[in-house]
């Protein structure tokens, strides 16, 4: 069977679990793949546990991912690392709220975007699609500074790996 | 926010029923907000469709049946306990029938993630008599609402269509076709004996509903929605709804018999199906429901055994089915609870009737919240509306001195849906010591995502219209007792009120107004829009 990639997207209610999902999603969906992404609304709303699941490929069937078989887990909430770990591949990667603690400032309400930006560079989707997606799911007054977030995602995750 | 279509989008189950819907000739879509359904009547209005919140379940499904008596197509959406509300209607519009296409919606919750119980819908489908679609992905959701709205009006009868959670909030790619079109346009035609359903028009139409399901099942037989794959020959999987997509994921070469139809069912075809593969296993997320149908008809399947009726299926499940893993399932990791939010007015209210000792007749909204720590001030939660009915029970057989602690508590939009009975049933036959009924008006159905009712005197896409004003409502019904009280104000003012209504023996209401702190922000900008459009006209 083709290979499937599988992302998986925590954190809680309100910090833009959902948002990241969907531009992840869109994403992938430009650069011409088959796309499923599934999540668990309701009362989430409330500030409770979020996971977004998020998977990609030439085709993809069941719009879950079960225990073990994420490539990669972008956790949001700290706290949260550790509730989720558990749907990691043994190889996968973590991309964990401290990949972007030292980029300087950004608003608290782009980390989920910058987070985005440093998972961007374990994936194989081309920027400008990234960047489309943010745009067609952000209002424009929110563009510039999460296209900045982005960025900066980007490069803390590169000189971390260099 | 208007969307620009293309021809391939990804989308959420609950939007691709919107666009079919819209492109189906939709005239009116209407419902009551319940997750996972929600989203729909949103998209359809978003996308220009007329859509309108109801009351509850039961009147959406009125109004949306008499506009099918009228000739138009008409969507219905509401959650699966919902259908339980609109249940009377559903009943008996399956033997009146219909001219234009009416396709109901039902979304249910396995697993629970935003309900009260994980009731299997597809019940309905047999108890009631409906044509059910079981879509499994957002292409099926829209090519099967478009489906869904031809079938009703060939067979004269109201469809079905029964989403989950995973289909109505997954997302996946849809690409747009044409959609079958209504043939005829409103227009009223006298059908006495069709229509009014005293017994002797009755008789004779429960016979039409079973003669048009004959039909149906004859149609099913080799219909698009009856989706039949032929792989290998050692392993065969009978399955509607989601789960076919696990079922790929863990057995790729296996044959697959999808009931996109799944009412009534396709019985040749399946025993064809049946007798084609070496094993065949029927792989059903919920109640055993194709599993004794299949039987009962000689079938020699497989089933799933009785540990996997509980909860959701997802790929792993479903594998261990189909390999008789009968090994113990991982437990889920305890996430956070969902919480009141800080700043919530709905907080000071639970932090005093903990205080107070009541015993606290619940309800269904963000305040079921209130049976958390730290508040733990909830002692019963049923269904919409029976704070009332529950407390009241209780005031009439406690012991007098646990009686006079009873209150309920009920939502603004719950106390609309289905507190106005309950009401009645209080002035009508009241406890010896009185009652307390606490309204929690928040100003908007919080829970769900804020929509609008008919106590925020705003539609759905939040212009003024008629408003039904609460304490007018309460007065009217004949409760002298009546308190507005801002709860976020003043701790003591709210104590004392409760305690008052408490010690009166009387009927008391206890209106408790402040607006949803999630809400509030978009309630003012609403509120500014209405003045400012309102000063233009003068």
């Amino acid at each position: 069977m083709k290979k499937v990639t599988n992302v998986v997207v925590a954190g809680l209610g309100g910090q833009g679990v959902v948002k990241a999902s969907d531009i992840l999603a869109d994403a992938a969906f430009r650069a011409g793949m088959d796309v499923k992404k599934s999540e668990i609304h309701g009362m989430s709303q409330r500030g409770g546990s979020v996971a977004s699941d998020v998977r990609f490929g030439e085709r993809v069937n069941s719009p879950m991912i079960t225990r073990g078989e994420a490539d990669c887990l972008l956790v949001i909430a700290p706290d949260q690392v550790d509730v989720n770990r558990h749907v990691l591949k043994s190889d996968g990667v973590l991309v964990s709220p401290d990949t972007v603690a030292n980029i300087g400032k950004i608003q608290a309400k782009t980390v989920n975007v910058a987070l985005l930006g440093v998972l961007s560079t374990h994936l194989d989707i081309p920027v400008p699609l990234w960047e489309e997606a943010i745009r067609a799911n952000l209002a424009e007054k929110h563009h510039k500074l999460n296209i900045e977030a982005f960025q900066r995602g980007r490069e803390a995750a590169r000189s971390t790996q260099a | 926010m208007t969307r620009t279509l293309h021809e391939r989008m990804l989308l959420s189950g609950n939007e691709a029923v919107a666009l079919a819907a819209l492109r189906s000739g939709v005239l009116l879509g209407t419902g009551y907000p319940g997750t996972p359904s929600t989203e729909i009547l949103e998209a359809f209005a978003a996308l220009g469709g007329k859509a309108q919140w109801a009351p509850n379940e039961k009147v959406a499904l009125e109004v949306g049946l008499g506009a099918a008596f009228g000739g138009a197509r008409a969507l219905v959406t509401m959650k699966h306990v919902g259908v339980n509300v609109a249940a009377d209607v559903l009943f008996t519009a399956t033997y009146t029938g219909v001219s234009g296409g009416l396709v109901l919606i039902s979304a249910d919750d396995p697993g629970m993630a935003s309900s009260q119980n994980e009731q299997d819908n597809r019940n309905y489908a047999r108890a009631a008599g409906v044509i059910m679609l079981e879509p499994a992905d957002s292409q099926q959701a829209y090519d099967f609402t478009g489906a869904g709205f031809a079938l009703s009006e060939k067979f004269g009868l109201p469809v079905m269509l029964r989403m989950t959670t995973r289909v109505c909030h997954s997302k996946s790619i849809v690409t747009q076709s044409p959609l079958p079109q209504p043939q005829a346009t409103p227009n009223f035609k006298r059908d006495v004996p069709g229509r009014v359903m005293i017994p002797a028009h009755a008789r004779p139409a429960h016979r039409r509903l079973r003669e048009k399901l004959a039909r149906a099942a004859a149609y099913a037989e080799n219909c698009p929605q009856t989706i039949i794959e032929k792989g290998s020959k050692a392993l065969g999987v009978i399955t509607s709804g989601v789960v076919i997509a696990h079922a790929k994921e863990v057995a790729p070469d296996a044959s697959f018999f999808q009931l996109g139809l799944s009412y009534p069912l396709p019985l040749n075809a399946i025993k064809e199906f049946v007798a084609s593969v070496d094993r065949c296993v029927v792989v059903e997320e919920g109640d055993p429901i194709l599993e004794t149908e299949l039987r009962a008809a000689g079938l020699n399947i497989e089933a799933k055994p009785e540990a996997f009726r509980f909860g959701e299926l997802n790929a792993d499940r479903v594998r261990r089915i189909l390999e008789h893993d009968n090994s113990p399932e991982a437990a889920l990791a305890a996430g956070k609870p969902p919480m009141l939010c800080e700043g919530c007015s709905h907080r000071p209210v639970f932090e005093t009737l903990n205080k107070l000792g009541c015993i606290v007749s619940g309800d269904i909204g963000c305040y079921t919240l209130g049976v958390l720590p730290p508040f733990s001030a909830m002692d019963s939660c049923v269904c919409m509306g029976a704070s009332i009915g529950v407390g009241l029970g209780l005031r009439h057989v406690l012991p007098p001195e646990q009686a006079k602690r009873v209150v309920s508590v009920i939502g603004d939009s719950t106390f609309i849906h289905s507190g106005l009975t309950g009401l009645a049933e209080m002035v009508y036959n009241p406890p010896p010591n009185g009652h307390v009924l606490m309204i929690l008006d928040n100003g908007t159905t919080a829970m769900t995502g804020q929509q609008e009712h008919p106590g925020t005197g705003r539609d759905l896409l939040h212009h003024p219209t008629g408003h039904v004003r609460f304490e007018e409502v309460i007065h009217a019904m004949g409760i002298r007792h009546v308190v507005t009280i801002d709860p976020m104000a003043d701790a003591v003012a709210l104590e004392n009120a409760i305690i008052e209504a408490l010690d009166s023996g009387q009927l008391a209401v206890i209106v408790a107004r402040k607006p949803c702190i999630l809400a509030a922000p978009k309630i003012r900008v609403y509120e500014r829009a209405a003045a400012e459009k309102m000063m233009a006209t003068e």
